[in-house]
């Protein structure tokens, strides 16, 4: 009797300091948050409902929220043919740098593969362009492309290939900010894959060799499918990046010429900053089709490694 | 051979940047063009100081990015040690909250951002400066995954033996961690001191300008002289060149990292 008692009072003692410890840790916990969450909630949570707000309404004469307009700045956005040509340069501009982005560095990361001794060398020269900023990638490119007296040009006139307006010929303009830019991200292309590629145990490469796979034969049927998902994840992140992409328009092009570099983060920075137009209104609308494009690509990113990981 | 030839290409405009920024205006306006210098003009490094504040505008980047660097380790660190070793309610739900803000591309939420800041009359300062940037959950989302990998039985030890949380994590979890902390540092540091659009919009006068924007403005002032434009840019290269090649293998942690996410 007596033991029992003391028993069930020991485990109710028990009981009491676990849950008071457990109340405490619990406490230091969300005082631990704290700062991020205040962080996130003021400059991420916030301004995304003051997104949708602003694209609702009308502006004042300030560049402040107006009168409610309802779904206007949707059907005004969506009805013009500008924004269609915003639109078609996105895509463009993605695809000009992701696909040649992904496959050079994917095609750099196979013959680094097969040339071990200098490969922190060549690791390094790759990964160089990653110190470079958009602006001072797109201030070196921009004095490279100078019509007059940039090498590009000068490079090309030796070859008897006539001056080129990299930036100011609009068929040209936007293959030259896509240049630029896959050079600035091409070494986080190699890094990702070179890291990809020495995750691979080397007995599989051993066992391969050993059947006669050599060269091509070894990228094809064991290197590529096995670096499917760094590949996978470059494809996400460069499209996202390319999507994001701002410095190098702003500073080669300004959207032009005649439009043919603006791209969606352009066009929602022109309306809202440039030439003093402030249609806070419009520009938030543009925000939240960026928003939505771009939650899309982590939304394939995240239910594809999802199913990847139900599936291993 | 064609990786020799990949590496010039993608070497070229570093090269060119460096070498560039002592040639003097004949050879940068010369054809044929001359890719090496024939006559060194280091003027170009002295007359940069002069026509942008540049000495200031390197002091701005160097707070700008040091704050939020050092920022994002403190709120990250005390977030990654909550979800990694302390039991509390929606643990789970609030971690999703924290990655979902990964996925907001920060383009399509600038201008409340820009609206906020200057209402508060920080615009074309350096808290208004780096502010926003002060949290990100990129760093408690890498850290944590560090922390959960720290052995659990050395940890309970550590409580028995009565070290609260705070002693714990100072004295015996950080110094474990320096790895994951080098690789979040390196990565916060370099995309803080690459920012362009932000303080693009937010700092006005030169003297309040960050590095990145200083070089753009040499374009705009001194088109006729390349060579003093190379010299600006090589000078903003220096820290993150160092941290590219002496920081390379945390950079690669960053990055894979953030393929397993």
């Amino acid at each position: 009797m007596v033991s029992t008692d003391l028993a069930i009072a020991s485990t109710r003692a028990a009981d009491t300091v676990g849950a008071r410890r457990r109340r405490r840790e619990s406490f230091i916990a969300w005082l631990f948050l704290l700062p991020s969450l205040v962080g996130l909630g003021i400059f991420i949570f916030y301004p995304l409902v003051r997104s949708l707000y602003l694209s609702v309404h009308g502006n004042d004469i300030f560049g402040g929220a107006g009168a409610y307009v309802g779904a206007r700045n949707y059907a005004q956005m969506l009805a013009s043919s500008d924004f269609r040509h915003v639109l078609v340069n996105t895509l463009l501009f993605t695809l000009l740098t992701v696909v040649p982005g992904v496959l050079g560095a994917l095609a750099v990361v196979l013959l680094l593969e097969t040339r071990v001794r200098a490969i922190r060398v060549f690791r390094t020269a790759f990964a160089i362009p990653l110190a470079f900023s958009a602006a001072s990638a797109s201030v070196v490119f921009a004095v490279i492309y100078n019509p007059a007296i940039g090498v590009a040009n000068g490079l090309l006139g030796q070859l008897g290939i006539d001056r080129i307006g990299w930036l100011t010929d609009p068929s040209i303009a936007l293959l030259s900010v896509s240049i630029t830019t896959v050079w600035m991200q091409f070494g986080f292309g190699v890094l990702v894959l070179a890291a990809g590629v020495g995750g691979i145990s080397p007995e599989i490469f051993e066992a391969a060799r050993l059947d006669g796979a050599t060269g091509l034969r070894l990228a094809r049927s064991i290197t590529i499918p096995l670096l499917g998902p760094q590949l996978f994840f470059l494809v996400v992140v460069s499209t996202i990046q390319a999507l994001q992409s701002f410095g190098q328009i702003h500073i080669l092009t300004r959207g032009g010429p005649d439009g043919a570099t603006t791209t969606l983060v352009y066009s929602i920075y022109q309306q809202a900053f440039a030439f003093g137009s402030s249609n806070f209104g419009l520009a938030s609308a543009q925000a939240l089709v960026l928003l939505l494009i771009v939650l899309a690509c982590s939304a394939v990113q995240f239910g594809v490694l999802e199913r990847k990981v139900h599936y291993s | 051979m064609v990786l020799v030839v990949a590496a010039i290409g993608v070497l070229f405009p570093v090269y060119y940047a460096v070498v560039g920024s002592v040639m003097g205006p004949n050879d940068l306006a010369s054809y044929p063009p001359s890719l090496f210098p024939h006559s060194l003009h280091l003027d170009n490094f002295r007359d940069v100081f002069t026509v942008i504040p540049l000495g200031r505008q390197y002091l701005n980047s160097v707070l700008q990015a040091g704050l939020i660097t050092l920022s994002q380790l403190i709120t990250s660190v005390l977030a990654a040690y909550a979800f990694a070793f302390l039991p509390f309610r929606w643990r789970a739900g609030v971690f999703g909250v924290f990655l979902a803000t990964l996925m907001v591309p920060w383009e399509a939420i600038i201008l409340p951002n820009y609206l906020l800041i200057s209402g508060w009359g920080l615009a074309d300062t350096l808290p208004g400066l780096v502010l926003p940037f002060l949290v990100n959950a990129f760093g408690t989302f890498l850290l944590r995954q560090s922390f959960l990998q720290f052995p659990r039985d050395l940890r309970d030890a550590a409580r028995v033996d009565g070290c609260s949380h705070l002693r714990f994590l100072w004295r015996i979890l950080l110094p474990l961690q320096k790895p994951a902390l080098a690789a979040t540092a390196v990565y916060v540091f370099l995309s803080a001191w690459n920012q362009y659009f932000w303080p693009l919009l937010i700092t006005s006068t030169p003297t309040m300008q960050t590095l990145q924007i200083g070089i753009t403005q040499l374009r705009d002032a001194e088109a006729a002289n390349p060579g003093l434009i190379l010299a600006g840019v090589t000078l903003s290269l220096l820290p993150t060149l160092a941290l590219v090649v002496f920081g390379q293998r945390f950079i690669v942690r960053g990055l894979v990292a953030g393929s397993s996410r």
